[in-house]
């Protein structure tokens, strides 16, 4: 009998809340308990997708890499260690096989980490009493519910999503899409904490000012 | 603090990771600024919409795919 793995709950999604502890999906799957298997497909295949869509351009191709991830599940599962939750470890698979799929981390590029994320043309000049300070305030949106659930804004969104720069997309989408942790997120991605806000920074303003853009102006796409 | 200055710590505000003195300086221009109020709201209503994002899932013949190669796997000692 091998060893049982330890649980990590410290990163458990509110998606899992259905499923048992690690230790006790390690187990069944090495019992080749077929339900445990197809519990945990429809629990995270959804996750996985959405991840694997921040390093490749397609669905179809998404839809390879979140295969050959739960390939790599089935093989190696039963040398699972259990030194992360099993989450980590299974989107750790995913990240390796999507990168070396890599259309995408080819054509990355490399961001300014400096330059002002709100157009510094929005902020009054140095000879300004209030330097700094707004020309005019940002125009005011409908409530957060109503953004949230307005299909039209959540596509514009999503393709705003994929617009950003790799390294803001990928960790947008695993911080406030996927709901991970910063020290989830800077383990999988192998980044420092500062590294990591600085780039969710940067897409989430980018994203907010698109979403500016599509509330208050109407634009489309 | 200023308004330009605001908008670029607004993650680290909502991280928690600002040193005392600047989430001081943060809250009292929040508390006076309308204009940073707004911006902080949007970034969290954002950050919102982000969390609520249509989910896709497994085509069905990948499904299929997957459970037929977890059953014929060979089992592990």
């Amino acid at each position: 009998m091998l060893p049982v793995a330890t649980v990590d709950t410290a990163d458990a999604a509110p998606t899992d809340a259905a499923l048992p502890a690690d230790a006790v999906i390690v187990a069944r799957l090495r019992d080749r308990d077929e339900a445990m298997f197809a519990a945990l497909l429809d629990a995270w295949s959804p996750g996985l997708l959405r991840a694997a869509r921040a390093y490749v351009r397609d669905e179809h191709a998404a839809q390879d890499v979140v295969q050959e991830t739960w390939l790599g599940v089935v093989r190696g599962i039963g040398s699972f260690e259990a030194r992360s939750s099993l989450r980590t470890w299974v989107y750790r698979i995913l990240i390796n096989r999507a990168k070396t799929r890599g259309q995408r981390d080819a054509r990355s590029v490399p961001v300014d980490d400096l330059a002002p994320t709100v157009d510094p043309a929005r902020f009054r000049g140095p000879d300004d009493p209030y330097a700094g300070g707004w020309w005019t305030f940002p125009e005011v949106w409908p409530s957060p519910e109503e953004v949230a659930v307005a299909a039209e804004t959540r596509r514009y969104l999503a393709a705003a999503l994929a617009e950003l720069p790799d390294r803001q997309r990928i960790v947008v989408t695993l911080r406030d899409v996927e709901g991970y942790s910063s020290d989830e997120v800077c383990n999988l991605l192998s980044i420092s904490m500062a590294n990591q806000r600085v780039l969710l920074h940067r897409g989430r303003a980018a994203l907010r000012a698109a979403l500016e853009t599509f509330l208050t102006k109407g634009a489309v796409r | 603090m200023r308004c330009d200055q605001f908008v670029e710590l607004v993650t680290a505000y909502l991280e928690g990771v600002l040193d005392r003195a600047t989430e001081q300086q943060f809250v009292e221009h929040l508390a006076l600024c309308e204009g940073c109020d707004r911006y902080l709201e949007q970034f969290r209503t954002t950050i919102e919409a982000l969390g609520h994002l249509p989910t896709q899932s497994l085509a069905p013949d990948a499904r299929d795919r997957l459970l037929a190669a977890f059953r014929h796997f060979p089992a592990t000692p």
